[in-house]
């Protein structure tokens, strides 16, 4: 998820010529800049030999060598015995559980997400700054923090409880529950990568459509719309990706029965506390390649959303 | 970025021109979204840990699990965090001032561990360091203890936290290209001397930034943690995994107390997010205006 649990940092901390086409940090090419004529550097400036193999063996024993563990345990399986495994009737209902409440929670965050970020970079009104450095409290909050916090307040005696509960909406120990978490940990992100491209979009585009006689729902929805595009696909995706592997905030809201509000990690969880360490690693094979995936797709966005912002700005 | 003719917040509205009942629809879902969502949870954390009065809270954030919780927590980010700030540092140095094949490769992995889920991130180490696992009977020949320990909740936090210095750095140092350090290179300092002198003050707000960012997640890990902690009370219990016991065993203003301590770290976070972001912002704008 490339969580890019910053995505406005860049925007602000990179001065000058980089500053407008770069939405999202995980940029690699500051455009056009020293980069291009840094070739041969490596004979000018110290550290690349060393800094290229601390690099790479923190990385390797770390990261690479620890997730490659995952799967060559996983090869030591036959392949029907892997797919019986990551198909059993369980796991497929926590996929759907999982996969699913992900993308409501994801399309939800889209929704609001957009209004959010419109208000924010548009309009005046008080507490705005208080406002604006608070949407990135999921990125703060420890995840079990808020997962008790939201169990308390969606439980049936809790504060949103107790209203819905006589319109018959249990949100606590349900689904609905899950959905809840998911879409407060994924609430930053829409926001954090759709707000610097309005904040950098020209004024003069909307102006124009206005003197061309477009009503502003027109000139949004013809003109500013297509340009926030990419970055507001980006920032869904974002969303689903975290969404798809969190643990922390869902575990103490869903209620955790099985085929009905058991979610894939916990599945994971409940198979290492058996000591089936062959059947934990088979489901979380299917989550890295799915989040693998996800990642590709989301470095995809990413670089369509700078060329269709780097085309305005 | 072009020039603002007129201040931002009213040539906004004014060029959108949106009717003022539109604008004021929208403020109040975005508010009411934020409201339900965010503020009321973060309200609630406080309200629930002070409801059976302060006496309860500062026994149930006192009490000896209690305190070895926040130690424990506190030790683990005091390795985490440093050793991802070295590693952000050679790993920027290397992907911004040099040119080698296969540099975006190396990005892309750099933040893969961002991409895992924190239950997998700390299976995988279960894996390699578990009893089941490649090290398990070497480790338990020697008596040395991976899993359910000290190292194993190091090792699954570094893995969680591991892009973000990297990833605020990378950014930031290619956009400053590498004009400065050749210059000093040139004229005879040394590649220590380069870096501390030259390069440091350039990135020093975001390294600040990404290791308030590396640290708040850190000390708030909860997934890759419990996975790999064994949860034994005034051993390998940090405070996230504190805060779930004690829910667990129903003692919610307990409970609630200690989620408040985490919660107080966060919003110190964003305040400290905040103030970065206002220093680097005007930073900027004085160097624009001294350009003009």
């Amino acid at each position: 998820m490339s969580a890019a649990f910053s995505p406005t940092s860049v925007r602000r901390l990179v001065p000058a010529s980089g500053a407008h086409v770069l939405p999202v940090p995980r940029t690699v090419e500051a455009r056009g800049t020293a980069p291009d004529r840094c070739r041969g550097n490596r004979r000018v400036l110290p550290g690349f030999g060393i800094g290229l193999g601390c690099t790479l063996l923190y990385l390797g024993l770390l990261v690479l060598i620890p997730l490659s563990a995952a799967f060559i345990r996983t090869a030591q399986l036959t392949w029907p015995a892997f797919v019986d495994i990551v198909t059993a009737p369980r796991v497929l209902a926590s996929y759907r559980l999982t996969f699913g409440a992900a993308l409501a929670a994801a399309a939800i965050n889209l929704a609001f997400g957009l209004i959010v970020a419109w208000v924010l970079v548009r309009y005046p009104f008080p507490g705005k700054r208080l406002v604006d450095a608070l949407v990135d409290l999921p990125f703060a909050l420890p995840t079990a923090v808020a997962g008790i916090a939201l169990t308390g307040l969606f439980a049936p005696n809790g504060w949103f409880g107790a209203w819905l509960a006589p319109l018959g909406i249990k949100v606590a120990f349900t689904p609905l529950g899950v959905l809840v978490a998911l879409t407060f940990i994924g609430l930053p992100f829409v926001v954090r990568t759709v707000q610097p491209v309005l904040e950098e979009l020209p004024r003069e585009l909307e102006e124009a459509a206005a003197t061309l006689g477009a009503s502003p729902w027109q000139s949004f929805r013809r003109v500013v719309f297509p340009i926030l595009l990419p970055a507001l696909m980006t920032g869904f995706a974002l969303a689903f990706a975290r969404a798809i592997g969190e643990y922390g905030s869902v575990i103490f809201i869903a209620g955790n029965m099985p085929m009905v509000s058991e979610i894939t990690p916990l599945i994971i969880i409940t198979k290492l506390e058996q000591y089936d360490y062959t059947g934990a690693t088979a489901i979380a094979v299917v989550m890295l390649v799915a989040a693998f995936a996800l990642l590709l797709l989301i470095n995809a966005l990413q670089a369509w959303t700078r060329r269709r912002q780097g085309a305005f700005a | 970025m072009p020039a603002t003719p007129y201040p931002r917040h009213l040539s906004r509205a004014a060029a959108s021109g949106e009717p003022a009942f539109v604008r004021l629809l929208l403020v109040g879902i975005a508010l009411t979204f934020l409201t339900l969502f965010l503020f009321t949870p973060l309200a609630f954390v406080f309200v629930q840990a002070l409801r059976k009065g302060v006496g309860v809270y500062l026994a149930a954030i006192t009490e000896p699990d209690a305190v070895d919780a926040i130690r424990l927590t506190l030790l683990v980010a005091a390795i985490a965090v440093p050793a991802n700030l070295a590693f952000g540092i050679a790993a920027a140095w290397t992907i911004a001032k040099f040119t080698f094949p296969g540099k975006n490769v190396l990005v892309t992995l750099i933040d893969l561990p961002f991409s895992v889920s924190p239950v997998v991130s700390g299976l995988i180490y279960v894996l390699i360091f578990g009893l089941q696992g490649w090290f398990g009977s070497w480790l338990q020949a020697h008596e040395l203890k991976v899993i359910f320990a000290v190292p194993g909740i190091v090792l699954a936090t570094i893995f969680v936290t591991f892009p973000f210095v990297a990833r605020e750095l990378i950014p930031l140092m290619q956009a400053q290209g590498t004009e400065q350090e050749e210059a000093a290179t040139v004229l005879g300092a040394g590649g220590w001397q380069t870096f501390v002198r030259v390069t440091l003050p350039n990135i020093k707000w975001g390294l600040l930034y990404g290791v308030i960012l590396c640290n708040a997640r850190a000390m708030g890990e909860f997934g890759a943690v419990s996975v790999v902690s064994g949860h034994i009370r005034g051993a390998t219990n940090t405070l996230p995994l504190h805060v779930e016991i004690l829910y667990n065993e129903y003692q919610f203003a307990a409970a609630f107390a200690v989620a408040s301590l985490l919660a107080l770290l966060a919003l110190l976070t964003l305040a400290l997010k905040y103030a970065v972001e206002q220093r680097t912002r005007t930073g900027f704008h004085s160097r624009e205006r001294e350009r003009q």
